[in-house]
């Protein structure tokens, strides 16, 4: 089945312009668990009426694990190419499906010319819902335990705790918390560009123990909003051979599930 | 008066040694490069008052910050009581505040009840480091220096506080005795437990110790002032103006470096007109500690080694050799080294030594995960994650010596447009699976 989905082009050959740009990301773009949350957020868009674009293959990486690794000139390469792609098309609102492309864009592509309006797609949920347009049906959830985990990206690098977890309320589940939480939280071990090599000498993988300390509570989900903590978490949760009894889903596949999209 | 004139000569050079070397510290501080922290002064005064002043992030951790709050609130408090001590130094008076009557009393209680909880915090202090052995103060750069440098600061505060007690327990007895120049002034609720134990002394035996004790306490207080800029305690001052240049921007946003911006559009527009040359070799990211900012290099004489950022950091809770203390820690030693070699030398002469790799290794540099976990933990506002970006672009653009798979990673942006293996023309393939 192809999902109704539009490309800024598309929208721009027929005279008309998206209300908001979907960046995707590499992850969500290519990696085949990703594509399930990239799936569910476009159809909760379609579902809510939004008038979205992608900009589709014309998308480049944002440069982000480039800039994290310490390749400065290669994420600008990468940032430039976008910012021009970007302001050709005159885009000012963009909704991220990553907290990594979200800090990129939002934080570092302005100084190189690049501003635009940009949100993570658990703010974009919330908004919806709170606009009315985004009506969640929670019976699935019901009695049903939630552990969200912030990715760091969106929680301590940009101060965005509750707009997960509001939408997280909507679904008529119990809302835990790690014992490491928000500005607490721990990292899952993929940021700044870990997932792309293998860790240094230690005595624990930090997904493994991310994933101890989050099944302490005994969730029947875990919620994230980032794809790299999908991989990391599931990995933890495989490697605890625990895949039977919790489920590691990002927050617009919950409602995907919750609304039967 | 000789004893005046010793304090007052005793006072000045106090003054003296310590103002150059706050002195030296402030060089050192400005061989970083420029970097603009002056901007939104209002904001900066606020975190200041809620960060430094208010301690708000020590209440992470309660027990610490009660007990640390205690010794924060003596060192503020009673240093009213330094000031009279001062005065009556150099003027050769006696308690020249009591004319303040019962506000006076009331003072000398509060100093008295602050000195004791200051002394019973001083005790668990040792207890949490050296009894109950705390990870975090026995983590792997925790050496023998660091450690006793905590042990030296707890035991003598616990002297000064008591030399303080037993002078006011002294006064008071010589007070009640009637002695020459003990006018009767002050409140002694917690010295007069001590009092007892000295009723058998003569006045005179009585006026030695309270000699000696006066003596030894602004003494120690000026020793102690001097230990300071080699120490870690040093964050009692240096709190104040770090916490005043925090980084005000998201955690998440990184600097973007000016000098690459100019190269990377001469590259996509090569008809631009190239910089001007420059007479100072360009460097990419900070190899040694003349290439981080003043910012970073402060930073560095702020941090007073509790290794909660360490504490928090995902690598170092799984084994890994990074640590953010460490990081801290070593960028100080190092410009303290190449300060030392300045005083020495008159500049910098070279020395065969940078803070990348004779202090800090490639494999603590590659283990961070960017997660800002140790940001947030520190107290006074301490950066360690951006000297470890800006190493690892050194290692990176200077040295070429990424590990191999994140060279791998790169050769794949720059190829195909993504981290991974994947064709471009693909990338919107995620819209026809099902």
């Amino acid at each position: 089945m192809t999902l109704k989905v539009r490309t800024v082009q598309d929208f721009i050959s027929n005279g008309e312009s998206p209300e908001i740009l979907f960046w995707v990301g590499c992850a969500s773009s290519f990696d085949q668990r990703a594509q399930k949350i990239t799936r569910a957020i476009a159809k909760i868009l379609n579902s809510c009426n939004v008038s979205f674009a992608v900009l589709g293959t014309e998308e480049v990486c944002n440069g982000d694990p480039a800039k994290r690794a310490g390749n400065e000139f290669l994420f600008q390469m990468q940032a430039l190419m976008n910012i021009q792609t970007l302001n050709g098309y005159g885009i000012t609102k963009i909704v991220t499906g990553c907290p990594h492309c979200f800090n990129t864009l939002k934080n570092e592509y302005p100084q190189l010319g690049g501003t635009y309006q940009v949100i993570h797609h658990s703010m974009l949920l919330q908004q919806l819902i709170n606009e009315g347009k985004l009506k969640i049906q929670g019976g699935k959830f019901l009695g049903k335990k939630i552990v969200f985990h912030d990715p760091c990206y969106l929680g301590r690098g940009n101060d965005v705790y509750e707009a997960p977890r509001d939408v997280i309320k909507k679904l008529d589940a119990e809302l835990f918390e790690a014992k490491r939480h928000k500005a607490n939280a721990l990292c899952c071990g993929a940021g700044g560009a870990q997932i792309f090599k293998e860790s240094e000498p230690g005595n624990k993988e930090i997904n493994v123990e991310r994933t101890e300390e989050i099944l302490e509570s005994k969730p029947d989900y875990i919620a994230v909003g980032c794809p790299f903590c999908i991989t990391m978490l599931s990995d933890g949760v495989k490697t605890l051979n625990k895949e039977d009894s919790v489920k590691v889903l990002d927050i617009a596949e919950l409602i995907e599930k919750a609304n039967d999209l | 008066m000789i004893q005046a004139i010793i304090f007052t000569v005793i006072l000045a050079a106090g003054i003296y040694f310590f103002a150059r070397n706050v002195g030296r510290i402030r060089r050192n501080i400005l061989l970083g490069k420029p970097l603009d922290r002056n901007d939104q002064p209002a904001k900066r005064w606020k975190t200041m008052l809620r960060v430094a002043f208010g301690q708000s992030k020590m209440t992470v951790r309660p027990i610490p910050a009660f007990f640390h709050f205690i010794i924060y609130a003596g060192f503020l408090i009673i240093n009213i009581e330094i000031l009279e001590i001062m005065i009556d130094g150099v003027a050769g008076t006696h308690r020249v505040f009591s004319f303040l009557g019962s506000l006076y009393d009331f003072l000398i209680a509060g100093f008295e009840v602050l000195a004791l909880l200051t002394i019973v915090a001083c005790v668990v202090f040792l207890a949490r480091r050296n009894i109950l052995k705390l990870k975090r103060f026995w983590s792997r750069e925790m050496t023998s220096w660091p450690r006793s440098d905590a042990n030296i600061i707890l035991f003598t505060e616990i002297v000064l506080m008591t030399l303080f007690l037993t002078m006011n327990a002294s006064d008071q007895l010589l007070q009640l005795r009637g002695a020459e120049h003990y006018k009767v002034a002050g409140a002694f609720p917690v010295s007069s437990l001590i009092t007892p134990l000295l009723e058998g002394m003569s006045t005179d035996g009585l006026i030695g110790l309270e000699r000696f004790c006066w003596w030894g306490h602004i003494i120690g207080i000026i020793a102690f002032l001097n230990y300071l800029p080699y120490s870690k305690h040093f964050h009692i001052i240096m709190a104040f103006p770090n916490t005043y240049y925090s980084n005000l921007k998201p955690k998440g946003e990184f600097t973007n470096l000016e000098s690459v911006t100019q190269e990377v559009k001469l590259m996509l527009d090569p008809s631009l007109p190239p910089p001007p040359p420059s007479d100072t070799p360009m460097r990419f990211g900070a190899k040694d500690v003349q290439d981080l900012t003043w910012k970073q290099l402060m930073d560095s004489y702020t941090c007073t080694e509790c290794g909660r950022c360490t504490s928090v950091c995902p690598a170092n809770i799984t084994g890994k050799l990074l640590s953010p203390r460490k990081i801290m820690m070593d960028t100080r030693d190092r410009l303290a080294e190449v300060g030392s070699n300045i005083d020495k030398n008159g500049t910098f002469k070279d020395d065969g030594k940078t803070l990348l790799n004779d202090y800090i290794k490639p494999e603590e540099l590659w283990a961070c995960t960017t997660c800002n976990a140790c940001t947030e933990a520190c107290p006074v506002n301490i950066d360690p994650l951006s000297i470890i970006i800006d190493m690892r672009r050194f290692l990176v653009m200077e040295q070429s010596e990424a590990p191999a798979e994140w060279n791998g990673m790169f050769s794949k942006i720059e190829n195909n447009q993504a981290p991974w293996q994947f064709s471009p023309a693909d990338r919107f393939n995620w819209k026809n699976e099902e």
